[in-house]
């Protein structure tokens, strides 16, 4: 036993200053055999420079496509403890708010049935729980329900959907980011937990076009707060802070449209040729407010590479208005399900599949008209369609 | 689960100020104030230490938490003298206090070899030890603007790392070992075809199953991941690769993705050193030049990508030439530029 339990590569990321993963995974080792043969197997995959979980598999809880990603170790006679040794992804509360009560229920739960180790959070926002075998998959889905929670998504799914804090805690929130998280989570339940789709689809909610939760980069669906009319002013504050920023070099030089100036005095903006990048709200939160009308910007398409390279969200709605329920908005996230759905091939996101098809398709099918807020520049080649009826 | 000043409060937030690192302000157009504190996580969590984040949150926010989407934790304050207790506490704990403003925050990242069954390489080892060495950067607010680190320990990118400011990414370098006894019992072979980018995979009738044009391989895994007859991974092959000049905010020159620089470092567990400094050395390079509010894409794009690879004194090889879908768009196309 103790023989088996050295890891002296490990050993080494506990040393330095910043929190060490390995003291984590040590500690669930008092407690969990499954966490003790997750460190003896992690210890032998640094020692081989080679991952040691096979692929993949299929497991799950009653009703459920999703939710549950299914592991299994390559060397299950030396590290039986991680033989089966599953993931739960947890839907997490919009925000990430938690109260301890909740934390520790969870902690609750986890410690009756899994490895005691979790990711706060996974990449694409969800609790991760991190281990167990196939016999505590449905108690401790059960359990978890018990308490209020709920599984995430998985595989060719509506994955969990996520959002900056927004109002909750930014005075920049553009609309009810946590509200618009809540309606599409509980919406489009059964596209969550039932993989219908050719891929996984990515849902994303930014309040401002600060996009702390990379909605552009990441999801197939981006929806990005933004405004329209005048920044408002305050040119007492704006003073304030020229005590301490040279407002010339650091606000009114970097303003990409060029729209500012500044004569020490007075800061003027022509609003009209302002792109709202938030550069100089940024920096100047006291002094400089959004205009009054605010709503979001709808980009689809973004994504990592995996098939045919990466692709960053296409605005195809400049500006919707967000306020409850919110049915324009999941109508077009309705609509966009379903012309994917007809028209991708598997394992096709939707990015793909508009590039595939033609940007015209997707926008005839949904509906919208062409409009130049949708592109960079435009075509610089001759090659487009007359469609029958239009002159 | 929102703390009381935050449902009183909601929508109705005026202005923040960055108190120091670590600590943010904001106020609320009723005049109340909420104090955040962020602190750094590992991500990887035991439910030992998520109990010790509670107990801290009982001690001094009333019982309320939350994270951040960088895996960090934010401790909730509305009353100012709280603060300075809460710090000196969890810097007691070890925990570390930062992550606001022009620092470097805690980088996303995903499994790597504790839970995929695809890496290239391990994430939360290579993050822990970059941590480690840019520690000061979390626990300061000087460098020139947001620098942004994520890792992703395959193409499949969990973690989505391609718009950051540095990117660290797992990247295999041999072609399929093919299992043709798997491909026949467990596999679609035409999904199998279907799932390469690059069409390297043809069907090998004869054994039921697929051959890899080894010239048009690009190691991205996707085959193995529609079929365990295709492994991918090798200790050799594997490594890291790292990218630079990305970003997602709208801020200035708005959203981009990050650019190869380095193509191959050797996967070197425990500590990763070749990458921990080529990361350091990105970083130290950038914070020594750029002007303010220039992040890391702003910079190289003012000086040029031919000037970026010589003062980082970066070789620059030919992976660099991008050769894939979308590669013209990458090429120069002026006779302006800089030697």
């Amino acid at each position: 036993m103790a023989d088996e339990m050295k890891t002296p590569l490990l050993d080494e990321l506990e040393k330095g200053p910043w929190p060490s993963f390995v003291t984590d995974i040590k500690q669930a080792a008092k407690k969990k055999a499954s966490a003790r043969d997750l460190l003896g197997q992690l210890e032998q995959s640094y020692r081989d420079k080679i991952g040691h979980w096979k692929h993949g598999g299929i497991v799950g809880v009653k009703g459920y496509g999703g939710g549950v990603i299914g592991r299994y170790s390559d060397i299950p006679d030396k590290f039986p403890g991680v033989e089966h040794f599953h993931t739960l992804r947890v839907n997490m509360p919009a925000g990430w708010f938690y109260t301890t009560k909740a934390l520790r229920q969870l902690c609750d739960v986890w410690d009756k049935h899994g490895s005691g180790l979790t990711n706060f959070h996974g990449a694409t926002g969800d609790i991760i729980l991190l281990g167990t075998s196939t016999d505590h998959l449905q108690p401790c889905f059960d359990d978890l329900a018990e308490i209020g929670f709920d599984l995430g998504g998985s595989g060719s799914a509506m994955r969990t959907p996520s959002a900056c804090v927004g109002p909750a805690r930014c005075e920049w929130a553009c609309f009810d980011s946590l509200d618009v998280l809540q309606t599409v989570t509980r919406t489009f339940q059964s596209q969550l937990h039932r993989p219908m789709f050719p891929y996984k689809f990515k849902i994303k909610i930014s309040a401002c076009p600060n996009d702390c939760v990379a909605a552009i980069a990441r999801s197939d669906l981006a929806v990005i707060g933004t405004w329209k009319g005048d920044i408002e002013i305050d040119q007492k504050e704006v003073q304030q802070y020229a005590k301490t920023m040279n407002i010339q070099a650091e606000v009114v030089d970097l303003c990409p449209t060029k729209c500012m100036s500044w004569d020490g005095k007075t800061l003027k903006i022509d609003n009209r040729e302002c792109n709202r990048c938030m550069h100089c709200i940024n920096l100047m939160p006291k002094a400089l407010r959004q205009g009054k009308e605010r709503g979001a910007a709808i980009l689809v398409g973004g994504k990592a590479p995996i098939v045919h390279g990466a692709l960053l969200g296409w605005v195809v709605v400049p500006f919707m208005k967000l306020e409850p329920p919110y049915t324009e908005l999941i109508e077009f996230i309705n609509k966009t399900f379903e012309w994917w759905d007809e028209n991708g091939k598997m394992r096709e996101r939707l990015g793909e599949l508009i590039n595939r098809l033609g940007m015209g398709k997707y926008l005839r099918a949904m509906g919208l008209k062409p409009l130049p807020q949708m592109i960079k520049r435009p075509r610089a080649n001759p090659y487009y369609f007359w469609r029958e009826g239009v002159q | 689960m929102l703390p009381p000043i935050i449902t009183k409060n909601y929508g109705k937030w005026k202005y923040h100020e960055r108190v120091k690192p670590g600590v943010l302000k904001h106020v609320a157009e009723s005049g109340d104030e909420l104090y955040t504190v962020r602190v750094g996580s590992e991500r990887l969590l035991s439910t030992d230490k998520v109990r010790e984040i509670c107990e801290v949150a009982d001690k001094y926010c009333d019982g309320y938490v939350r994270f951040t989407s960088r895996h960090n934790i934010e401790f909730l304050v509305s009353d100012k003298s709280k603060v300075e207790p809460l710090i000196a506490d969890v810097k007691k704990r070890g925990w570390p206090v930062g992550g606001t403003g022009h620092s470097i925050t805690n980088i996303v990242h995903t499994q790597g070899w504790v839970h995929c069954h695809t890496p290239a390489t391990d994430a939360s080892g290579i993050v822990k030890a970059v941590m480690d060495e840019l520690y000061d950067y979390f626990g300061r607010m000087d460098l020139p603007a947001y620098c942004r680190i994520s890792l992703a320990c395959c193409l499949n990118m969990c973690g989505a790392v391609h718009c950051s400011d540095i990117a660290i990414l797992g990247i295999h370098r041999m072609v399929p070992k093919i299992n043709h006894e798997i491909v026949r019992t467990k596999c679609e072979i035409p999904n199998v075809i279907a799932a390469c980018p690059t069409g390297a995979i043809r069907p090998d009738p004869a054994n039921k199953s697929v051959i890899v044009n080894q010239d048009r391989c690009m190691y991205c895994g996707n085959c193995y991941t529609m079929c365990p007859g295709m492994p991918v991974a090798d200790p050799k092959g594997d490594g890291v690769s790292i990218w630079v000049g990305g970003k997602v905010s709208n801020t200035r020159s708005g959203p981009a993705f990050s650019r190869l620089v380095i193509p191959y470092l050797p996967n070197n567990p425990p500590r990763w050193p070749e990458t921990v400094a080529a990361v350091k050395n990105i970083v130290e390079v950038w914070a020594k030049n750029a002007r303010k509010h220039e992040r890391m894409g702003e910079w190289i794009e003012r000086i040029g990508w031919e000037r970026f690879f010589e003062i980082a004194n970066i070789p620059f090889t030919e992976q660099v030439i991008d050769d894939f879908t979308m590669a013209p768009e990458t090429y120069r196309t002026t006779a302006a530029f800089k030697w």
